[in-house]
């Protein structure tokens, strides 16, 4: 089913409940294979009880998220690091 | 200072706003365009998006991701919906929601997959079927702003029938300020028709594109495998992957 997933984009609203900054364009490294790739470009799998993030390159799971009535889990263990451009100011 | 303020974030968190139906019009058989008016909506940039909710009296909820299909113009919101038949959303937003209706809308959402109409580089939009929505604000958005940065549209479609905004499309491309559109049709084409049909391949890039010499920023929209064509392609022609953006539809069906 080559078109069962989405792309990183579709991160974006469930993530910027968490967050103060737009995540989807900052820059993560799969802790799996090393590349380097903006969250937007996650494979991305929303057919679950949340959205699963998958390497663009190894397929390996890079984040998942889990928005519940009362809570949100947020599981990053498939990422090294998160960049996020930012200009000096902040912004 | 006690620390770097982040603009516009911390206090403008993202909520939901209650957004009422101000016009519906037909785009194709099978597509409307849908506009609300959103009190407080805070503006947006060509090509991000919004999430849409519906909550049935029994408090079953469901949401959906749609591009915005125009650029920022007050608080009006409006958004291309392809009815998918047996979809839960699409087929409430696009024949049932009457004018003067609510729905509950986020947003904008989506900092990656948008254009800034003071980039002065050249732009390529490769659309595939109902990715054109977000190309089309960000090409609405380009005439809004009076500039004359060089637009290519490449627009692959089934069939004509199925061509969203196709009047806009040739009176803008008619006015000659800088927007060329190219259609690709996959099973049925026009009367006369040079191009066989089929799929998009390295020849349209490559008439309708742009050299990778002229680093242009290229926007891809549409299905997954339209996407990943479309994006080894441009890739393979010599342009830099950092100057590619995506942006996939799942199966969201809905």
């Amino acid at each position: 089913m080559a078109d069962q997933y989405e792309d990183g984009n579709a991160l974006a609203g469930p993530l910027r409940e968490v967050f103060a900054v737009d995540v989807t364009t900052a820059v993560g490294r799969c802790a799996s294979c090393g590349t380097t790739a903006p969250v937007a470009n996650l494979r991305v799998y929303s057919r679950a009880p949340g959205w699963v993030g998958r390497c663009p390159a190894c397929d390996e799971v890079v984040l998942r998220y889990v928005r519940g009535p009362a809570a949100a889990w947020l599981d990053v263990r498939g990422a090294v690091s998160l960049r996020f451009p930012l200009t000096p100011d902040g912004g | 200072m006690a620390r770097a303020a982040v603009p516009g974030r911390l206090t403008n968190r993202l909520v939901w706003r209650v957004a009422r139906l101000v016009e519906n019009r037909a785009e194709t058989p099978t597509a409307r365009t849908i506009v609300f008016d959103v009190p407080g909506w805070p503006g947006h940039l060509p090509g991000q998006h919004v999430d849409v909710r519906l909550t049935a009296e029994d408090g079953y909820s469901t949401q959906r991701s749609y591009s915005i299909a125009a650029p920022a113009d007050g608080h009006k919101v409006e958004l291309t919906v392809q009815r998918v038949d047996d979809g839960e959303v699409s087929p409430y937003l696009a024949d049932v929601l009457s004018i003067g209706d609510p729905v509950e809308l986020r947003g904008p959402v989506g900092g990656w997959f948008v254009w800034r109409p003071d980039d002065p580089r050249p732009v390529l939009l490769v659309a595939g079927g109902a990715g054109i929505v977000p190309l089309m604000a960000m090409i609405r958005a380009r005439r809004a702003a009076g500039v004359r940065v060089p637009f290519r549209l490449i627009y692959s479609v089934r069939a004509p029938e199925d061509r969203y905004y196709a009047n806009e499309l040739r009176q803008l491309e008619r006015a000659a300020d800088g927007l060329d559109v190219a259609f690709v049709y996959t099973r049925t084409a026009p009367e006369n028709w040079s191009r066989p049909v089929g799929r998009i391949g390295v020849d349209d890039i490559t008439a309708h594109g742009w050299p990778p010499d002229f680093e242009p920023h290229c926007f891809v929209c549409g299905p997954t495998g339209f996407v990943e064509t479309v994006a080894s392609i441009l890739v393979g022609l010599g342009h830099a992957p950092g100057a590619i953006k995506t942006e996939r539809f799942g199966p969201t069906g809905g």
